[in-house]
């Protein structure tokens, strides 16, 4: 017994090292010996780049001793997240190596279709996750997905955290009327449930990826600047913000350089886990018809492909499943991960929630 | 609480108007020949737009434009919707009742599921219940309910013939519109049982299972998890351990001790619920063809339907300000420290 409490307890960074290690030799093994991985690794030298200095950094992250590393180790549902987003970013990143595109594409992300034979084909070798319909190759879909996901996710968070931050801080600094004429702003833009506005939204801007990203950050900046009026609130009261300004500070300056870098972090935090919620409302603007168009590689819209196979064939209700499956997993995946990641970061940095979980 | 429900109420006016000066300017991104669109209330106007254009003042300055389309607003003159194939403001009326029910055979599951889970598990804390309801949690939150309609569309409609596409079948449907049937209240279920008909009850539950059933298990994630962290809390109170300490049966500590003081939080929770709901549908309602509010709003926006959307979005955003003063008042009316605070 002793021995297990031992090993289990012992702590592990050299043994991480060595897994990651032989890993990755492993696939440095491989990707010399078959010469179509060498030529996609060749062919790719930045996107690999990018993906060996991502090992480094989450080796490094994962080996600091802090107190923040050891209580996310110690729950296994945060490794969880923590692994599944970390697959998501390789693959992301990874992308032209995976699913090499066409030699003469001009858009990697419009997924290569066989020929134009309707009905969708199963998994087979050169196709390990079949073809929908139109022949679209699942598997190159749902690659190159992970990068539209990202870029959407990252998108949207850029301009509802800027117009969040701008109208917050205003509201929070400022105080009386203009708080007041803010916070009535949200209030208008939190009356409707999130999904119909940026439907509403993306239907009066016209169909496409470009406007649902708009209207959903239009639909996000209100949580956000309700978020950091609360924070600011409270930093506006502390010493060093009388400081700067007896120093003879303007508002400008006191707000940029003292009170937003100490009032922001609690709300990146948030806005950094709220990524897979903003997929999940993409994904159902797609999946609706309003979102990327048909053959982009899309997870909504790959799902939005699927619903003329969902019923099958008669006798064989189930024989397009994977037409469903595949999209439908990754997008799963995708909001679990940032869902775990972020209970694992709220438990760890709200001290109120320690020990009660 | 005269003073927090009567701000609620005073705040209720401003909001209502930020939403029409929302969607106002949203339908401002339009062209005025879209938007001319809003005043047609019959087909034949539809061949001479620029008429319309000129008639309803659209090359007016903007005010004046708001102002106008206000006062069409108040007459409950919403436009033709192409979609519904009717005006606006009847293909509300014509399609509420269905999404209604829906809700209904949603809502209720969901918070006696949910809060009953919730107590189970905060109640056997770190056994089966607790981990069981755990699990459920946390997959479900990630799951996409289109997904998951999807796949209970292929399983209980492709594979099994269960739950069938649509409000009700072929015959149930033209027995609802034949003279012998009368509406009473326009959600199907209620009115068969008041009509004696048994079999048009049955198909009517058979049709809202499939889209109920896409929404009742992604929606009762979030409310077990805030019953358990809700009663868990209570449950470390010291009138609960008196409660038991001079006797109590655990039945009544629990259900009317504890229970009682936890549901408070739960109540802000239902109208978020509420909320939710209202944008789910629009989801379950497409996947399974119901022809609520939520299909026809989706339906509109893809094809451009502009007054379509607008009427879509005043409605729905109405009925979650409704929603939400409700809860607040419903708040301030059980909870003490906000009534007398």
């Amino acid at each position: 017994m002793s021995v297990i409490r031992a090993t289990v307890t012992r702590p592990a960074p050299l043994h991480t090292l060595r897994i990651t290690g032989s890993v990755l030799v492993a696939l440095a093994v491989l990707t010399t010996a078959v010469p179509t991985l060498r030529l996609r690794v060749v062919r790719h030298p930045l996107d690999v780049g990018a993906f060996l200095l991502m090992v480094a950094a989450v080796l490094a992250f994962w080996a600091l001793p802090s107190d923040f590393t050891r209580r996310m180790k110690r729950n296994p549902l945060s490794i969880a997240g923590f692994a599944i987003i970390l697959a998501f970013v390789a693959v992301a990143i990874l992308a032209p190596v995976l699913a090499p595109p066409l030699a003469n594409t001009r858009d990697p992300y419009l997924i290569p279709h066989e020929g134009f034979l309707p009905d969708p084909t199963p998994p087979r070798a050169g196709h390990p996750l079949g073809m929908t319909g139109n022949q679209y190759d699942l598997y190159y879909g749902i690659v190159w997905g992970t990068r539209t996901a990202f870029r959407v996710a990252i998108v949207v968070e850029a301009i509802s955290i800027t117009i969040g931050v701008v109208m917050g801080s205003i509201a929070g600094y400022y105080g009386r009327r203009l708080d007041e004429i803010v916070m009535r702003i949200t209030d208008v833009f939190l009356a409707f449930p999130s999904l119909v506005l940026s439907v509403v939204i993306t239907a009066v801007l016209g169909k496409g990826l470009d406007k649902v990203m708009i209207a959903i950050a239009i639909v996000g900046w209100p949580t956000y600047a309700r978020y950091l009026r609360g924070d600011i609130l409270s930093v506006k009261q502390r010493d060093f913000v009388e400081a700067a300004r007896a120093a003879g500070a303007g508002d400008l300056r006191i707000v940029i350089r003292h009170v937003i870098p100490n009032a922001i972090y609690p709300l990146l935090v948030v806005a950094a886990f709220d990524m897979g919620i903003i997929v999940l409302v993409a994904a159902a603007l797609s999946f609706l018809g309003l979102g990327a168009e048909v053959g982009y590689a899309d997870w909504g819209q790959l799902i939005n492909m699927s619903r003329s196979w969902i019923l099958g064939v008669p006798g064989n209700p189930f024989i397009y499943w994977f037409t469903v499956v595949f999209p439908g997993a990754a997008i799963f995946l995708f909001v679990l991960g940032w869902n775990l990641l972020g209970d694992a970061f709220r438990d760890i940095l709200d001290p109120r929630l320690r020990g009660s979980q | 609480m005269g003073a927090y429900v009567a701000r609620r109420f005073l705040l209720l006016p401003l909001v209502a108007f930020g939403v029409t000066v929302l969607i106002f300017a949203l339908l401002q991104l339009v062209s005025p020949e879209q938007r001319a669109a809003l005043f047609v209330t019959d087909v034949k106007q539809l061949a001479q737009l620029s008429n319309v254009i000129r008639k309803y003042g659209l090359d007016q300055p903007v005010y004046v434009q708001y102002g106008m389309w206000l006062q069409e607003l108040a007459h409950g003159d919403l436009g033709w919707s192409q979609t519904a194939r009717m005006p606006t403001s009847e293909a509300i009326a014509a399609f509420f009742p269905a999404t209604l029910e829906l809700t209904i055979y949603i809502f209720v599951p969901v918070v006696l599921i949910g809060v009953w889970l919730g107590t189970q598990a905060a109640v056997h804390k770190d056994r089966f219940v607790d981990h069981f309801s755990r699990l459920f949690a946390i997959s479900l939150r990630g799951m996409p309910s289109f997904v998951w309609g999807l796949i209970l569309l292929m399983v209980f409609y492709g594979w099994l013939n269960w739950f069938p596409p649509g409000r009700l079948s072929l015959e149930a449907d033209l027995f609802t519109k034949s003279p012998q049937f009368h509406s009473y209240t326009h959600l199907l279920t209620v009115d068969a049982l008041l009509n004696g008909q048994g079999w048009i009850f049955v198909d009517a539950i058979k049709h809202i299972a499939g889209p109920a059933l896409t929404l009742v298990l992604v929606e009762m994630a979030l409310l077990v998890r805030i019953t358990r962290s809700s009663m868990l809390e209570v449950l470390r109170q010291d009138y609960v351990r008196t409660g038991r300490a001079k006797g109590l049966a655990e039945p009544v500590v629990i259900n009317r001790h504890a229970r009682r003081n936890a549901l408070i939080p739960i109540i802000t929770l239902s109208s978020l619920l509420f909320v939710g709901l209202l944008g789910g549908v629009v989801l379950a309602e497409t996947i399974f063809n119901f022809p609520g509010i939520g299909k026809w709003g989706a339906e509109a926006a893809v094809q451009l339907d502009i007054p379509g959307v607008t009427g879509f979005a005043i409605f729905v955003a109405g009925l979650t300000v409704l929603g939400n003063l409700a809860a607040d008042v419903l708040y301030a009316a059980i909870d003490p420290r906000i009534r007398l605070g």
